[in-house]
């Protein structure tokens, strides 16, 4: 018989090595040290190019490269120093609604980027940074709108007047309305059922007094934690922004936590500086016409049509704390809305407002706080950083009063895309529950390129270590055992950097690493098969033949479960545990089709189309044992 | 030349395996019961205290001036740059403070006036804080839960593919190794960190392969040869398996003593695990899942379910 595999399967294979090699050769390009100057409002142009351009040559800094496209400018640098000095001069020599963000730029060719090929990510523990772990107080997000139920309740009560014997919140998701009679109490009860679709209404008695307990749905307790981590996601977000950090994390971890990760940030306290700083949200309205200079301030108002100046009266109507829910919806025509929910002061006050206003423009400005560091001469003359803080008001929403607004109100004419931003930058401003840090660490960018390179050291010597054990002990076929070795680490690579953008970890590099000591084990039970058939007398063919057919079953096997295991960690674990499952569950995968698909179409190559063939090169073969059965 | 046939009569040294199995199964246990793990900072709850100096001090240096002055379990690491120290420190359970924090905020002055006292550097405070240990105690609960959904699933799949018992001994045989590791780590007290618990993750990986393959090999014999006991069917078997559950252990331990020396620090926790379980896992494939099937009175008629022996050996994907 003869060993080969039809056309089409060797070029699949062939296509599969191409391009592992194409999505991992990206690795080998370094990234440059870039700025990325953006414009809060508007796109860029040449003449800002310019600006930037005498900037750095005033400062005598040089770019590798600077190009304007899709509205920002990207600036490359060689060296870090370089980087850092120019984010200043920039700073400069740009207007505070300039944002000049450190980044990372890849080097890899258009065509390159084109197909999706880029550099795997590599962790904090690789490269440096701070990692946070916040926790979000979910028990205040379901009190403050517990809270606000409970005067609701009080109010609706009373206008129906209703009379009750007080009510007490229990605790952060349970109210309880005391009545003096049955008739009361059913009476309230099916007011409010109406009137509160996410509370839960049970009846009790004690002691002669009726009492009503009004608990919040299960559904609509998930429903706020979800909204609050949303939230605070996007707060998180928007600072983190502020920082000028490339490539940063901001994830959800669980159902309470939000893991932030910035690599390359040093000063974990002006981090947490940032991140914990509040944002705030202002209702106002629109300057009258003629009104006097001294009473508003101007504001750039992004609309889809452009970008308009909007004089803000600078009387406060509301702030974000008064607004205890808002979210995206549709009315009842199908068009988007955002619906925002105020307390029962804060119904007041828009009221008051509002109802001598219609006709006239209403506008929101979200403020935060946000920090810019500038390099400053310290007494001994040495450049140090300096962090300086400054309030950033952005007008994000400029609205017709169409009516007297109340308690619930919702803004309209806005496209689906607008409606959920919207909401979540007001969200950004008002709901965001407290969060605490329960976790941090840094990791010095020293530390982090001694992880990196000795991960890539473990690696080589063991990668040579294994490869010149198998070419010794199984001489040719060993040599397509280190063809495929080494095809799996290139498509795990490449696996790693685009189908699966994950980011490598230490963990991560030690699970290719095991891959590499495992991944030869299916070799090893094919090749030990092999030896074993010809110890049987089979000729060669039939040999080779036998032992990828025989060892086949009991790879699948093994690798099977180990794979299922690898499942189980990735559904349960986070962090280092999922981490660990994902190279885990890459490195069987890829180790199989290039240990047995791979190794067969090599060793096809070289025997398959002897007939003549005689022995093998697969090293020693074992002596045929006085025992057993063959 | 011509080499003697590997035969090694395993099945006869099953009795002392056994009860070698056991006593280091009920050391390990008792030794975790007793004297617990050496657990990592991902896993307490502390203090960590941040300080600035205004020229490098070695960390060692550092931890002999804490030691001295009483705070013996203090770990010191640098952060950020040489200069900035993290010092992390236990609770204190006598400490008289009102709550974790006020702690903290003492234990941050009494130190940085300590090594203030003690040095030439002028040192700055740059914070104290509660750490509290929450998230690793999730992760281990992840862990040990997942480790439990593991061996489940696992039972069920062998169950399934190969017969009931074998499953019985490949999940002894994962537990064992489980408990042995991390018997190793309590007696000797290394420390019990993230990457450990990775480590442990995978050694349930490597032990479950090994302990297949044996498997397969012994379920394979049991249906060809069909006049021999089963306990030399189980011998011939590993005899059989034995060159490649070597090769393969010398391929992986090869790897990991590769980064137990050159891979840095920070990865030896982990490499070290996972030699032990290599080592156990090898031991055990041999000696645990095979004493369990054999003890279990594993018979031929046992493996004449019905499997669809064409279906699988049809071809090589």
């Amino acid at each position: 018989m003869l060993n080969h595999y039809p056309a089409w399967k060797n070029l699949l294979i062939l296509l599969a090595v191409l391009l592992g090699i194409l999505y991992s050769v990206p690795n080998l390009y370094p990234d440059d040290e870039a700025l990325q100057v953006t414009h809060e409002s508007r796109e860029l142009v040449q003449a800002d190019l310019d600006v930037i351009a005498t900037a750095l040559e005033a400062a005598q800094l040089e770019t590798l490269d600077s190009d304007l496209n899709q509205g920002g400018i990207l600036l490359r640098f060689d060296s870090v120093e370089q980087q850092l000095r120019a984010k200043t001069a920039v700073e400069d020599a740009l207007t505070d609604d300039f944002i000049v963000a450190l980044n990372l730029a890849p080097t890899t060719p258009a065509w390159m980027q084109a197909i999706g090929a880029g550099r795997m990510n590599l962790g904090l523990d690789l490269q440096g940074g701070v990692h946070f772990l916040m926790e979000v107080d979910m028990e205040a997000a379901v009190l403050a709108r517990m809270e606000d139920n409970l005067s609701n309740v009080r109010s609706i009560l009373r206008e129906l007047r209703i009379r009750t014997r007080g009510l007490t919140m229990i605790d952060f998701s349970h109210i309880e309305v005391r009545f003096a009679s049955a008739g009361d109490r059913s009476r309230a009860r099916s007011e409010l059922t109406d009137n509160f679709p996410e509370l839960q209404f049970q009846n009790r008695e004690a002691a002669g007094v009726f009492f009503l307990d009004l608990r919040m749905t299960e559904d609509t307790m998930l429903q706020i934690q979800r909204d609050t981590l949303q939230a605070n996601r996007t707060t998180l977000l928007n600072r983190v922004d502020a920082l000028g950090v490339a490539e940063p994390t901001v994830q959800q971890q669980g159902s309470n936590r939000i893991v932030v990760e910035l690599p390359g940030v040093q000063d974990p306290a002006q981090a947490i500086r940032i991140l914990q700083r509040i944002a705030t949200l202002e209702f106002h309205l629109e300057a009258a016409l003629g009104a006097p200079r001294s009473s508003y301030e101007t504001y750039d108002y992004v609309a889809p049509e452009g970008v308009f100046t909007v004089n803000v009266d600078n009387d406060v109507i509301l702030q974000g704390d008064r607004v205890s829910n808002v979210r995206p919806s549709l009315d009842q025509n199908g068009l988007p809305q955002v619906q925002i929910s105020l307390d029962a002061q804060g119904g007041n006050q828009i009221n008051r407002v509002t109802r001598d206003n219609v006709g006239r423009m209403m506008d929101i400005l979200l403020i935060e706080t946000r920090s810019r560091t500038n390099l400053a001469i310290d007494e001994n003359g040495e450049e140090v950083e300096q962090v300086e803080f400054y309030e950033d008001s952005r007008l994000i929403s400029h609205a017709r009063i169409n009516s007297a607004l109340g308690r619930q109100f919702v803004i309209t004419g806005l496209t689906q895309r607008e409606a959920m931003d919207l909401s979540l930058l007001i969200s950004s401003g008002s709901l965001a529950a407290p969060m605490t840090i329960v976790e941090q660490s840094v990791i010095g960018p020293t530390m982090g390129r001694d992880n990196l390179e000795q991960g890539i050291r473990g690696v080589q010597v063991a990668a040579i270590l294994v490869v010149v054990f198998m070419l010794l002990y199984y001489r040719m076929f060993g040599l397509a055992a280190n063809a495929a070795l080494i095809m799996n680490i290139v498509l795990i690579f490449a696996v790693l950097s685009s189908v699966l953008p994950a980011t490598l970890t230490l963990p991560g590099i030690v699970g290719i690493v095991l891959t590499v000591g495992m991944a030869v084990d299916a070799n090893v039970l094919i090749f030990t098969r092999i030896k074993e058939e010809l110890r049987n007398g089979l000729p060669p063919q039939q040999a080779i033949n036998a032992g990828y057919d025989r060892a086949f079953t009991t790879i699948l096997d093994a690798n099977l479960t180990t794979f299922l295991v690898a499942v189980v960690l990735f559904t349960i674990g986070t962090g280092p545990v999922k981490g660990f499952a994902v190279t885990l569950m890459i490195g069987i995968v890829t180790s199989m089709f290039t240990a047995i698909v791979g190794t067969r179409a090599l060793v096809n190559l070289i025997y398959g189309r002897r007939r003549d063939l005689r022995t093998l090169s697969i090293g020693i073969l074992p002596v045929k044992p006085t025992g057993g059965k063959t | 030349m011509a080499l003697q046939p590997i035969k090694i009569d395993f099945m006869g040294y099953r009795r002392i395996a056994a009860v070698l199995s056991v006593i280091a199964v009920l050391i390990s246990l008792s030794s975790l019961a007793v004297r617990g793990l050496e657990l990592g900072l991902d896993f307490t709850s502390g203090t960590s205290v941040r300080l600035n100096f205004s020229e490098t001090v070695p960390v060692n240096e550092i931890s002999a001036q804490l030691e001295a002055a009483g705070y013996e379990d203090a770990v010191v690491v640098n952060f950020g740059s040489d200069r900035d120290i993290r010092i992390l420190l236990p609770l204190d359970p006598n400490a008289e403070a009102a709550s974790e924090a006020e702690q903290a905020a003492l234990t941050g002055a009494a130190i940085a006036a300590m090594l203030q006292a003690r040095g030439d550097a002028s040192i700055t405070l740059l914070g104290s804080d509660y750490v509290s240990a929450k998230v690793g105690e999730e992760l281990a609960e992840q862990g040990g839960l997942g480790m439990l959904v593991a061996l489940g699933i696992i039972m069920l799949y062998i169950a399934l593919r190969f017969q009931f018992k074998f499953s019985v001994g490949a999940v002894v045989a994962l537990a064992h190794d489980l408990i042995f590791t991390l018997g190793v780590f309590s007696l000797t007290g290394i420390e019990f960190n993230l990457n450990t618990l990775a480590a442990l993750l995978a050694i349930i990986g490597y032990s479950l392969n090994d302990t297949i393959v044996v498997s397969d090999r012994i379920r394979e014999n049991f249906r060809l040869l069909r006049k021999t006991k089963p306990i030399e069917t189980v011998n011939i078997s590993l005899n059989q398996t034995l060159g490649r559950t070597l090769i393969t252990s010398f391929t992986t331990l090869l790897v990991l003593f590769s980064i137990l020396l050159i891979g840095g620090e920070s990865t030896q926790g982990f490499a070290l695990a996972l030699i032990i379980g290599v080592i156990v896992g090898t031991y055990s494939s041999i000696y645990v899942a095979s004493n369990v099937i054999i003890f279990m009175n594993v018979t031929r008629e046992d493996l004449l379910v019905p499997i669809k022996e064409g279906a699988e050996t049809d071809g090589v994907l």
